[in-house]
């Protein structure tokens, strides 16, 4: 799916936030295409220390973390709201088996939204993924993007648990149609 | 063609292909399981390789979220290139991921070998047909996907070759063994998953 977002201000928080993650040892991002991740993923694909996973499907992120998991190394997912829908049952592999797992998931119909399309599962991501033991921490300010990282990570790989950080509409700027 | 002829003709080219027992073509085409570390899918795979490795520490075998093992073994491989990774999965597991074989393809990590056992058959279930029985061909899949190396294995000449290729590391290999639609050596699972991790981690990761 793709969308574009409005234009950030310098430095960009997305920029910072790759940086983070690197600086936190993670070296797997796995994604299905999205303009709100567009720097992260380019970042990803010219870091030659990181391995950029396109993938075909959302789903096959959740299971690649899992992986990664096993072997020691710390991968991450970022995929758009429409994509959440496709997790759900693998999702279970995660809470089931205790695999830590962060994902970040930048926001479609919510505030804003000029596509009706996007509303049905823009709106039941929460629900989704509260209901497959995702803990959800939503971000609306670019100030807020570090601070809710570095606890969703201290929560993932220090406690163990499967987070999701949703980027809102309002952080990213809705599309405009 | 009249679709009844075609339903006989298939049968007959099905006959003909899933032949080999499991209970031996597997453990003969995995050879020495220590070689790897194994990423096993749900139902048959599952048996066939927890039998096989008496669920040893270098193994996490999988009891649900069909779909996951091959990724699973992505994951892995890139993590631990130190390593040889081993995927087992079934034709029912891998029909519901093909995509994962083009995400696989395109990476092409040279220490992950895949061996789909293709018996044809959703044999958890009840044995009801799958698309492979009907025609569908996996291997013609992986390498669409891009996959530098596949071969199917369908007689028992043929399994020598294809084990070795699992061991080449000169680019990700996918072996489809096609077998006749018997059960799986029935042994008594551990599908406590969280345990399988830890223990799995405990014995694998190198001491920091």
């Amino acid at each position: 799916m793709t969308s574009q977002v409005s234009q950030q201000e310098s430095p960009r928080w997305q920029d910072q936030l790759y940086d983070f993650l690197r600086k936190n040892n993670v070296t797997q991002f796995s994604y299905v295409p999205d303009a709100g991740h567009a720097i992260l993923i380019n970042r990803s694909i010219e870091d030659p220390e990181a391995h950029s996973v396109a993938l075909a499907a959302e789903q096959e992120g959740v299971a690649l973390a899992a992986g990664a998991d096993l072997g020691g190394a710390r991968s991450v997912l970022l995929m758009q709201s429409s994509g959440v829908g496709n997790c759900i049952n693998m999702l279970s592999l995660m809470e089931g088996s205790k695999f830590p797992f962060l994902t970040f998931v930048t926001m479609r119909g919510e505030y804003g939204e000029g596509n009706p399309w996007q509303y049905a599962m823009g709106q039941a991501v929460e629900p989704v993924l509260k209901a497959m033991g995702v803990i959800c921490l939503r971000v609306e300010r670019p100030e807020d993007v570090i601070p809710t990282t570095a606890a969703a990570m201290t929560m993932v790989w220090q406690s163990e648990q499967r987070v999701a950080v949703l980027l809102a509409q309002k952080l990213l700027g809705a599309k405009k149609f | 063609m009249s679709s009844k002829l075609t339903a006989i003709k298939s049968a007959a080219s099905a006959a003909s292909r899933f032949v080999l027992d499991r209970r031996q073509a597997v453990p003969e085409l995995v050879g020495n399981h220590k070689d790897f570390l194994i990423i096993s899918g749900l139902a048959g795979a599952v048996y066939d390789m927890s039998s096989l490795t008496s669920q040893g520490d270098h193994f996490y075998g999988l009891g649900g979220a069909m779909g996951a093992a091959t990724m699973m073994g992505l994951g892995l491989a890139l993590a631990r290139p130190d390593k040889r990774v081993l995927v087992v999965t079934g034709d029912g597991e891998l029909l519901m991921s093909l995509g994962s074989l083009c995400t696989i393809g395109v990476i092409n990590p040279p220490n992950l070998s895949i061996v789909c056992v293709d018996n044809g058959h959703y044999g958890e279930t009840g044995f009801q047909k799958t698309h492979t029985y009907r025609g569908v061909d996996i291997e013609q899949f992986a390498k669409g996907a891009g996959i530098s190396r596949t071969t199917t294995v369908s007689k028992k000449e043929e399994i020598a070759g294809a084990s070795k290729m699992l061991r080449d590391g000169n680019g990700t290999a996918f072996v489809l063994l096609t077998v006749a639609p018997t059960e799986a050596p029935k042994v008594k699972l551990n599908l406590d998953g969280a345990v399988c991790r830890v223990q799995f981690r405990k014995t694998q990761l190198p001491a920091n």
